[in-house]
């Protein structure tokens, strides 16, 4: 009789900036300065968005918003690493994903004010309509990805979920998929400690969501999620794998959920304003802001003439978001098939609908 | 091609779409060397290699969800799922998403695919291989469920479903696989989805049915003047032709062999009911299985509607 070891494991953790806003330059790898202010101003930007969405939520102006602040770090870091022609599968939680991929912002609005128009993504750019049920765009993104390989394009499928999404089939059959056919993927999960009520601990047993890749023979690795840099360097690694053929990763983005789960949430019910506190410290603009005080290329005039620029372009987004005409009726039956059936020709006559 | 079996005619439809148009992919369990646990796929593999003809984890959920991301990208998947009741693992993605991402993204994505699946009651198989839960389908805004009835309709179907725009649910009766055989032609052909088929012309009682109830309710039929309408598509029905006929035979009888509570007859007669009320003569009549699940292969024959029990309903409609 033997024990023979099969597998043995090593999840890495992954930080090139500290808390302290200091940088391993071995790490960080040719990352030039124009691209480190592209992150800070797409983190004003994202943060401005998600800040006006929350006010015009209280007052009455869109619906139920799920705020992005304190994963700004984990969203813009890996938005900025896709090509143009890669696939990206957001949840409802990747406002500022969209908004750095360049995804106008009066259709973000629209979409939360409740109309379908905002999840038309323009032509040419590849971002999937943010899905609702959790975890289930996991699967898709495999599915693209899969495509793909198929058809040996040299793009890759990156989907976003979070920890609560790893507790469900789709991620374990859409990762299992993409570790056997080898499809250039890459997942995406923004542990924010919290699905709703319910803590990390109680999605999983496991010690890290990163170190399931293993189990789908892909590569998983968990980064700081609030360190924008880590993010970015992760992210495009896997990508450059996927495209060179090396298939899937999963990455654990570790980062903190700062606001309620959605405007409908109250999250004082479920956690300590203490561990919210600690966690408003560790943000990822300051972090960035401190890195890049010490590299010279931040000061509060810089900050400011950004922030301005930012409030000027989401008060023309939500300009240009509540000046949209209503939506057509008719778009409810319109979108339904390729050709209305002769049922729908029907109800549209009965409904008044019919142009 | 002479006179084939329903499992030939698929096969030969997916050849013949796979030989046409490249994005034409299938996946499935056991669909390769294997050739699909009901053979469908035989040879399949050979033809057009592994590229194409997909062996894939068992994964319902993995199969129908990575049809909605192939088939956004741009490719044609047809996916093969064992049988009806092992579909239910990838509902959610069938109604969460395949159904509506045309409509949630306002056009700008779409999702040409087809899911084949085996069902209903005849090869006295374990539980759960005999499901009749088309009306689940027919309910989702988005989705085409078809229903072919002999080796003709199915490739010619199946065709016009790989070729669809959006996502059709392919219900293909297990009892009728190899049971019976047609004239098929060779190559390239389609019966439209949509479309019913008069299968036989009568005046006293219209009878709508589907998949392998169509010839039951034929045989039933003998010793009357049905007029004998095979929906072939489910959604969108051919509601213009129910209604053509009710209108000459004053007469409905719906026969299927799910259960008749909510089932898919329900949805004909009511609309019979609203746009022909007129020209009936006597109640509308389901012949359809009882409210109950369905049973294992002993008591399978109890459960599926008798051929005396729909000449009972034809003889209620005609003495009415």
């Amino acid at each position: 009789m033997t024990i023979d070891i099969l597998e043995t494991i090593e999840v890495k953790r992954l930080q090139v900036v500290d808390e302290k806003g200091s940088a391993d330059q071995g790490l960080m790898g040719p990352i030039d300065d124009a691209l480190i202010k592209r992150f800070f101003e797409a983190i004003i930007l994202a943060r401005t968005f998600n800040q006006r969405a929350l006010s015009l939520q209280r007052e009455g102006r869109i619906g139920t918003y799920a705020s992005i602040w304190g994963q700004e770090g984990a969203e813009i870091g890996s938005a900025l690493a896709f090509d143009k022609d890669d696939w990206i599968f957001p949840s409802f939680r990747e406002s500022g994903v969209l908004v750095s991929r360049g995804y106008p912002m009066s259709l973000l609005y629209r979409y939360w004010m409740g109309d379908e128009r905002g999840m038309r993504a323009p032509d040419g750019m590849n971002i999937f309509p943010m899905s609702v049920p959790v975890g289930t765009q996991i699967p898709h993104c495999t599915g693209a990805a899969w495509g793909m390989y198929l058809k040996g394009a040299k793009t890759a499928a990156a989907v976003y979920f979070g920890d609560g999404g790893s507790s469900k089939g789709d991620f374990h059959e859409g990762l299992n998929f993409a570790g056997v056919f080898k499809v250039p993927a890459v997942f995406l999960c923004q542990n924010n400690q919290w699905a709703i009520s319910v803590p990390r601990s109680h999605q999983s047993a496991s010690a890290t969501i990163a170190q399931k890749g293993y189990a789908y023979g892909m590569e998983g690795i968990q980064v700081d999620g609030n360190d924008v840099i880590a993010v970015y360097k992760a992210t495009k690694d896997a990508l450059d794998k996927a495209r060179a053929g090396g298939g899937p990763t999963l990455i654990e983005l570790f980062t903190y959920r700062l606001d309620d789960h959605t405007t409908s949430d109250d999250s004082s019910r479920y956690r300590s304003k203490e561990d919210v506190e600690a966690w408003k410290g560790r943000e990822p603009l300051i972090r960035l802001r401190l890195f890049m005080e010490k590299k010279g290329l931040w000061t509060k005039e810089y900050e400011e003439k950004v922030a301005g620029d930012a409030m000027k372009e989401v008060d023309r987004a939500i300009s240009e978001a509540e000046a949209m005409p209503a939506p057509d009726p008719a778009d409810i039956i319109r979108y339904t098939y390729a050709e209305p059936t002769a049922r729908q020709k029907k109800e549209m006559r009965e409904l008044g609908w019919e142009k | 091609m002479g006179k084939i079996n329903i499992v030939q005619a698929i096969n030969d439809a997916l050849s013949s779409e796979m030989e046409r148009d490249s994005s034409v992919i299938v996946i499935g369990e056991d669909i390769g060397k294997d050739g699909g646990v009901f053979r469908a796929t035989q040879g399949l593999l050979d033809k057009f290699g592994p590229k194409r003809i997909i062996d894939t984890p068992l994964s319902e959920l993995g199969l129908v969800g990575t049809a909605v991301g192939l088939a956004a990208y741009g490719l044609k998947p047809v996916v093969e799922i064992q049988f009806m009741g092992f579909l239910y693992a990838g509902l959610e993605q069938v109604f969460s998403h395949a159904a509506r991402i045309r409509s949630r993204s306002r056009g700008r994505f779409t999702c040409p695919m087809v899911i084949r699946t085996p069902y209903g009651i005849g090869i006295k198989p374990p539980e759960l291989h005999s499901e009749s839960t088309e009306a689940f389908f027919c309910h989702m805004p988005g989705v085409k469920v078809v229903v072919p009835s002999n080796p003709y309709n199915a490739k010619g179907l199946l065709i016009s479903a790989i070729r669809d725009p959006d996502p059709v649910i392919f219900l293909e009766a297990s009892r009728l696989y190899r049971s019976i055989k047609s004239d098929v032609p060779e190559g390239d052909y389609t019966v439209p989805l949509g479309q019913a088929e008069i299968l036989q012309e009568g005046t006293d009682i219209t009878v709508v049915s589907w998949g392998t109830m169509v010839h039951k309710a034929a045989e039933a039929a003998v010793d009357f003047d049905c007029e004998i309408i095979d929906l072939l598509t489910l959604r969108p029905y051919d509601e213009e032709a129910v209604i053509r006929s009710v209108k000459k035979t004053g007469r409905l009888v719906i026969v299927y062999e799910a259960t008749r509570f909510g089932g898919f007859g329900a949805e004909v007669s009511a609309m019979v009911a609203e746009e022909a009320m007129e020209h009936l003569k006597g109640p509308i009549l389901r012949v359809a299985a009882p409210d109950a699940v369905i049973p294992m292969a002993r008591l399978e024959d109890d459960y599926m509607p008798s051929i005396e029990r729909i000449k009972k309903a034809y003889t209620t409609v005609m003495e009415y």
